[in-house]
């Protein structure tokens, strides 16, 4: 939904690493992205594709993703599940006293220069 | 062709948003001005809550409200027409949420002399404002009746995120199958301290719950 928005962030965040490592030029940015983040990927090359290809600095280059699975915890059964597959209830105990461990990441993990 | 050389960066993308956002709520800490950041679908009623609260509240405290919700000044006008107060637009640039580095710029344009409580009515939409920390002190939302009640079960980030959820319309509930009490259960299980208050913003049933709950957070944020 906020696509445009984070690739912003993206580049902002990109062009400040790129200056304190002295780089010309960026060739792929890798991110995280956790599976529930909201983020839809197609989407987010969208618009890295458009916006990107104003700087410089950044011309061309390409943008990965690493999918990162998502995973609940439940409070009542202290048991790890899948989130995606079973959502918020518990497949162990069926109790609905669950939270999100990780999987809405949205992180920058490298670039490539 | 030079070798591929690899940066490693590994930081999360909201976090310098993050930060802003902290210094904007300490700036504000300082001044004494307490923001709100008011959300909820569009139509939902957040204008027309607003101006009921503001109405009831303006001879207390100093009230600013700054519309993002869309770019127009519908909203601000009619803020600004239905209460004398100041109210300002923030022109988002067709962005779906605010950020901590918009509201600064939208706060940069109010009057900040006299006043105590700013409101940010923030763009119509569920998801992504629960994202972004604007640097408001408080999260509030509308969830109005023909919605339905298990949109806490549906949007799960925007109610963890809210201590104020307003249930806006029960003009309408004898058309709807909306059940307050489910409604009510399935906030608690976002946020277990969301205050849930009924109210119909046509009317102005219920609406002084609400102007006392601000009041208070106002008192509490320039005494503590
Ligand atoms: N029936 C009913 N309609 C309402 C109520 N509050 C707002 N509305 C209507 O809902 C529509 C959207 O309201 P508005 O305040 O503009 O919503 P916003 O987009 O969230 O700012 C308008 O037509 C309002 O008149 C209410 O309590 N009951
Ligand atoms: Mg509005
Ligand atoms: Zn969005
Ligand atoms: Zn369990």
């Amino acid at each position: 939904m906020h696509e445009l928005g984070i690739v912003f962030y993206i580049i902002r965040d990109v062009k400040k690493a790129a200056e304190e490592n002295g780089v010309e030029h960026v060739n792929a940015v890798v991110m995280n992205i956790g599976e529930v983040s909201t983020i839809v990927p197609d989407y987010l090359m969208d618009c890295w594709r458009w916006a990107a290809d104003k700087e410089d600095l950044l011309r061309g280059c390409e943008l990965r993703f690493n999918i990162l699975p998502a995973v609940t915890f439940c409070e009542d059964c202290h048991q790890e599940y899948p989130t995606v597959e079973h959502g918020r209830t518990c497949p162990y105990c069926g109790s609905e006293k669950t939270y999100l461990l990780k999987g809405n990441e949205v992180e920058i993990k490298e670039i490539e220069v | 062709m030079d070798p591929v050389k690899v940066i490693e960066i590994k930081k999360s993308v909201f976090e310098d948003n993050d930060k802003d956002a902290c210094l904007l709520r300490k700036e504000l800490k300082d001044k004494g001005v307490y923001l709100l950041n008011l959300m909820s679908s569009p139509g939902s009623g957040k204008t027309t809550t607003l101006i009921r609260v503001i109405n009831l509240l303006r001879d207390k405290i100093g009230i600013a409200v700054m519309e993002a919700d869309i770019d127009s000044d519908v909203d601000a006008i009619k803020i600004k027409e239905a209460t004398g107060i100041q109210s300002i637009q923030l022109h988002t640039g067709g962005m779906c949420h605010l950020d901590a580095e918009m509201t600064r710029q939208g706060l940069d344009n109010v009057d900040l002399k006299g006043l105590d409580l700013v409101v940010l009515e923030n763009v119509g939409n569920l998801v992504c404002p629960a994202e972004f920390d604007t640097g408001a002190c408080r999260n509030a939302m509308i969830l109005s009746v023909p919605e339905g009640h298990d949109k806490p079960l549906k949007y799960p980030l925007m109610f963890s995120v809210c201590d104020l959820v307003i249930v806006n319309k029960i003009d309408v509930l004898p058309y709807f199958d909306f059940d307050l009490e489910k409604c009510t259960e399935y906030v608690h299980m976002r946020n277990p301290r969301a205050q849930v208050i009924p109210i119909c913003a046509k009317t102005g049933e219920g609406v002084e719950k609400v102007a006392e709950w601000l009041l208070t957070e106002v008192k509490n944020w320039k005494n503590k």
